[in-house]
């Protein structure tokens, strides 16, 4: 079973160095979003701090929704997702390990950019850190939130945006205390440990209730 | 690779019923199937050989009727079986060695390593090579390959003899025949011959 995990979880790490998965796309969509705010908004630096922590969390969510619908998507075409089927392997578990290689591809690349774009939304330096923070412990959720979004429409052959369109309205609660944890760095009534305790509790409830989602969507015989 | 033939078990399908968009497709369809047996499953096209097929990999939900095995420690058919259908399960980005190292360790129970199946297939020579870079009937061979890399006493192929050409047929029938020399089960959609004498034939559909 844990051999099994680990394949799954390499192969998927393996496709996305290798076939230029959804990971980079992901990064380039971020910095091209984050590159054209400065220029909508216009030269106030004021302005762009005090929203620079909800534009780079607008932008990291949209990146990793765009990529979200081939996360099962091509399993399904090629025949993949039936071998994980019948391995002795919970379906759970596949999910996990694929959520997990989807986080490590995506998400986590987005956090760690984050500082540097930080630059470009003229984030204040005490600001930078707790930004990267929320987005590293707010990716997981939205990779598997994703992941539930993903697996309903695994058999859609040009499933296209739906994904993103179904999955956005239930990352609602994360952008909210990704955003607020981050602006409490700024400054404020909210300290910063109560929102940034919730978002950690909404990834680690969404990494439970994304997996078994997703599993018991891909588990539906037609 | 040292084998010891497979532990007793028997598939029973009965009274198997599918409907596909509110049409019947086939109703009736009884089926059992035992070690060192195989089954021709033969029909029109459109008769429903890979419905029947996906039916028992847990991928359709039976319209009426019953699927079971007896024996073999209340496992269920799909951690049982093999399945190789018209799509390969291959992923086109890794190398073929890659692909069946990957199914090995999905499937569990290995067997042959994936040097060695690929031997066996007779593609030893690109196994290093992406699979995107494999013609139609190569992938196939790699695809079928998964079967020696994992035992698993049932093997139910999709229209198996699909784009290979005939030294590759033959290579099958040999493979299949020593599956079912260790006790193993086949069971085949197919238009062609196998090669097996002793394989059944069952026609489903008009």
């Amino acid at each position: 079973m844990r051999r099994a995990f680990i394949a799954i979880l390499k192969r998927d790490l393996a496709l996305a160095a290798r076939a230029g998965g959804g990971g980079e796309l992901a990064l380039v969509f971020f910095l091209t979003l984050v590159v054209l705010v400065p220029f909508a908004l216009g030269p106030d630096l004021n302005l762009l701090s005090r929203i620079g922590p909800a534009i780079l969390w607008l932008g990291a969510l949209l990146s990793v929704l765009i990529g979200l619908d081939r996360l099962f998507q091509s399993d399904e075409e090629d025949g993949s997702l039936e071998l994980m089927r019948a391995s002795s392997l919970p379906l759970e578990g596949a999910v996990l390990a694929k959520g997990l290689a989807h986080w490590l591809t995506t998400g986590l690349p987005l956090a760690l950019v984050s500082p540097l774009l930080g630059l470009l939304v003229a984030l204040p330096g005490e600001a930078v850190l707790p930004l990267f923070a929320t987005l590293l412990v707010g990716t997981p959720a939205l990779s598997f939130i994703g992941a539930a979004g993903a697996a309903l429409a695994a058999s859609l052959r040009r499933g296209g945006l739906i994904v993103p369109v179904l999955v956005a309205p239930l990352t609602i609660p994360v952008l909210i205390f990704g955003v607020s944890a981050a602006n409490a760095a700024l400054g404020g009534t909210v300290p910063f440990r109560t929102p940034f305790l919730i978002l950690v509790a909404l990834s680690l409830a969404a990494i439970v209730v994304g997996t078994l989602a997703a599993a018991a969507a891909l588990r539906q015989p037609e | 690779m040292t084998q010891t033939p497979f532990q007793d078990s028997r598939l029973r399908v009965e009274n198997l019923a599918c409907r596909r968009g509110g049409r019947l497709i086939f109703d009736g369809v009884s089926l059992s199937l035992g070690n060192g047996e195989a089954l021709a499953l033969t029909g029109r096209n459109g008769a429903g050989k890979s419905s029947l097929i996906a039916m028992l990999c847990g991928r359709l939900r039976p319209d009426g009727g019953s699927i079971r095995i007896e024996g073999a420690d209340e496992a269920e058919l799909p951690e049982l079986s093999h399945l190789v259908g018209h799509r390969d399960g291959l992923k086109t980005a890794l190398t073929a060695r890659e692909n069946l190292a990957f199914a090995q360790d999905l499937l569990g129970s290995p067997a042959a390593s994936p040097e060695a199946a690929l031997e066996a297939v007779g593609l030893a020579h690109v196994a290093t090579l992406p699979v995107g870079y494999l013609s139609a009937g190569q992938r196939r061979r790699v695809a079928l390959a998964r079967l020696l890399v994992s035992r698993r006493p049932y093997w139910l192929l999709d229209e198996p003899m699909a784009a290979l050409d005939t030294a590759s047929q033959a290579m099958l029938t040999g493979l299949m025949r020593a599956h079912l020399l260790m006790g193993g089960a086949i069971l085949a959609a197919t238009h062609g011959p196998l090669g097996l004498d002793e394989a059944r034939e069952l026609r489903i559909g008009p």
